[in-house]
């Protein structure tokens, strides 16, 4: 029988979600573990086989010096590497810290800051290594999780759509918030994957899938603008999430 | 010869990144540090200037096992701060979305972190190897409080559905009748579990706690309640911070909480138990004294059964609400924004959370506080390995390691949320 598929899952700053959402494969975790190893997840196991690995999943951003050593090593080790969520591929709500000066962040949160050892910035993984595929979301969506390992544990390549949530919503036959009710919706400009859920609970998307590619942020600005959202706001809804995504970062930065 | 280390460098099975260094000399412990060195997020920084509609989602990243849990306490602290109350059946719907974050994180903790430790398994999929109907039993149960969570708050990790006054939108009664069927079999297999993991060898080891839990004239807590605690504290969830505080300590990203009286306590499913019993549901009373439990439990290595119960009891729960369910006429309340002061503390899976948010005449957060529970139970674990080791310092070194993990793994510890991290280290000189 040939071997086994190694898979590793990694860890950085992050909430756990995103490899929480492998855990909640409940029908399919069983059958994914016959046809892999599961060689290293730290959260499911106390057994760690070690490296090289076919596939790594890294959640979480970039945010301590010691960190910017370890993604180094999991590059290293891992023949496929992707990025699962919106921390790993953006930076994560983490990533605020990142528009004003780290110290007084830490000096709100902790009585000593000498103990605390931390960059100025939060970062993605492809800030510094070769990232093999992103994966969006906070928190990513399991049917795409299942689809991306499947794909590069059997080469081939992760059928996982790029258009916008604004066409999911289309295509869920939903009625155009932003038009019929005046809901600030950011669907136009983020990358699909969600179904446009939020849409469907009559609510304006706030963009937690990041960026979809070569959008037009400012576009989408003006209409807001036109609805009567402040420019602050404007500024919030491009500022979560996914805040140092560039398209969003440039936009959010328009509205200093 | 008569010392050694324990080391731990990245625990396992445990949300978040910590660790554990334990040093014994002469047959004495002398040194026991839970090591979290998850990187710190500093969420109470960043919330201030957003804008008090956002907190819920915003405090729901710190921790994606439990954001209901960020959800619930947000909405309640800054419903608390505008003075006003969501009553009726928007209440009921949101008590039904914590029983499934409680069904869902019990159920991961139980079958998929702990159970593993009782059985000595590395993990429960090498336990799915021999126990497969087992593991899928606990998938099954896992499901249905994943289930809950989808439907009334519209995905299971960070749900998109939730506001301050509210929801965006609300289920229908036949939504919730489907919903029913599921979690009727869901409870048979929460019967299943708790009578399972009753029959475990339990090491023994009771403690003298002092328990903290929140309660409710007539309800098991979720939501809401006054803070109680096993010595006599009945206090009003604003006075807070008269009796607790948290200390900064050099080892640790998270802070570490303590009684203004310097003493440790206890926050989760022991001390809910023990100081709620009596409004469990009959079935759940009837269950936990069948097995042979007290109305109090204070050995943590018996949480798992605990766990288990409140599953059955969230399960209960959750059915009496979808049976009188009324679809609300209004999905969320009307708010006026105000300058004022928030409190909020909800039982969180993992034990009491507490938020407190100040906010200025456009509703923007000037100021943010956030307790969740491991912080508040690391001193507590702490003293539990400080006691729980000396009597077993014959053991071999990778045995009584293991043991030490799952004295850690008793509190189901979310390190993601005490930093808003755990990695085990026993020095043995
Ligand atoms: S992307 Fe969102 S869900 Fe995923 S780890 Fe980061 S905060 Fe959690
Ligand atoms: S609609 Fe937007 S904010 Fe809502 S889940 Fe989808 S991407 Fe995230």
């Amino acid at each position: 029988m040939a071997r086994k598929p190694k898979l590793a899952v990694w860890k950085f700053s992050s909430c756990d979600g995103c490899q929480l959402s492998l855990l909640d494969c409940e029908d399919e975790l069983l059958a994914l573990a016959g046809n892999i190893e599961i060689a290293n997840f730290l959260e499911a196991s106390r057994e760690v086989i070690k490296g090289p690995y076919d596939l790594s999943l890294v959640e979480g951003s970039i945010t301590t010096p010691h960190d910017l050593k370890r993604i180094q090593e999991v590059r290293k080790i891992s023949k496929f590497l992707v990025t699962i969520g919106a921390c790993a591929t953006a930076g994560g709500i983490q990533a605020l810290r990142n528009f004003q000066s780290v110290s007084d962040f830490i000096s709100i949160v902790y009585a000593t800051p000498e103990y605390i050892s931390t960059l100025e910035q939060s970062t993605a993984i492809s800030s510094h290594v070769k990232v093999d595929f992103e994966l969006h979301g906070c928190p990513i969506n399991k049917e795409q999780l299942v689809e991306v390992i499947s794909a590069f544990l059997f080469h081939r390549k992760p059928n996982i759509p790029a258009h916008s949530v604004c066409m999911e919503c289309k295509l869920a036959g939903n009625v155009c918030i932003l038009v019929s009710n005046g809901v600030a919706c950011l669907g136009p400009v983020t990358h699909a994957g969600c179904g446009a859920l939020c849409p469907s609970y009559n609510r304006g998307c706030f963009g937690c899938y990041g960026a979809k590619e070569n959008t037009n942020t400012s576009s989408l600005s003006n209409k807001l603008y036109q609805l009567g959202v402040k420019n602050q706001d404007i500024q919030k809804l491009f500022r979560s999430y996914n805040a140092y995504t560039p398209a969003f970062l440039k936009e959010s930065k328009a509205h200093d | 010869m008569t010392s050694k280390t324990i080391k731990v460098d990245y625990l396992a099975r445990v949300e978040g990144e910590g660790g554990l260094y334990i040093k014994v000399k002469d047959e004495k412990v002398t040194e026991v540090k839970l090591k979290i060195f998850e990187p710190p997020r500093f969420f109470e920084a960043f919330l201030r200037g957003r804008n008090f509609t956002e907190v819920p989602d915003i405090t729901a990243r710190i921790c994606g096992i439990c954001p209901v849990a960020y959800q619930m306490s947000a909405v309640h602290a800054m419903e608390n701060a505008l003075g006003v109350r969501v009553d009726g059946q928007l209440r009921e719907l949101r008590r039904l979305l914590y029983c499934g974050e409680w069904i869902e994180s019990h159920t991961l903790h139980v079958y998929m972190l702990h159970a593993p430790d009782f059985l000595g398994y590395q993990s429960s999929i090498h336990m799915a190897k021999d126990f497969p109907d087992i593991v899928k039993q606990g998938l099954e149960l896992k499901k249905a409080g994943n289930e809950i969570v989808r439907v009334v708050g519209g995905r299971e990790i960070h749900p998109i559905n939730v506001r301050v006054g509210g929801f965006y939108k609300i289920p229908s009664k036949k939504d919730l009748l489907v919903l029913a069927e599921k979690l009727k079999r869901a409870r048979d297999l929460a019967l299943e579990t708790v009578k399972w993991v009753a029959k475990f060898n339990f090491p023994d080891f009771t403690q003298d706690y002092l328990f903290v839990s929140l309660a409710h004239e007539n309800e098991y807590p979720f939501n809401e309640g006054r803070i109680v605690s096993s010595n006599g504290l009945n206090i009003d969830i604003k006075e807070y911070e008269d009796y607790f505080v948290e200390e900064h300590v050099k080892h640790s990203n998270a802070l570490h909480s303590q009684m203004k009286t310097g003493e440790n306590y206890f926050v989760g499913p022991l001390a809910r138990y023990s100081l709620n019993f009596d409004k469990l549901s009959p079935l759940t009373k009837e269950t936990a004294l069948d097995i042979g439990l007290s109305k109090t439990c204070k050995n943590p290595f018996q949480s798992i059964i605990i766990r288990s119960l409140e599953i059955l009891y969230a399960l209960d729960e959750a059915l009496r609400i979808i049976n009188s369910y009324e679809t609300p006429e209004q999905p969320a309340i009307k708010l006026e924004i105000k300058s004022s002061k928030g409190y909020g503390a909800t039982e969180a899976p993992r034990g009491m959370i507490y938020h407190h948010y100040k906010i200025d005449d456009d509703g923007l957060v000037l100021e943010a506080k956030i307790v969740p529970p491991t912080s508040q139970n690391q001193k507590t674990i702490e003293r539990d390995l400080w006691n729980f080791v000396p009597d077993r310092l014959d053991l071999p070194l990778d045995e009584l390691t293991w043991q030490c993990e799952q004295a850690i793994r008793n509190y189901d510890p979310c390190i993601s949320c005490a930093t808003h991290y755990l990695k085990l280290t026993l020095d043995k000189e």
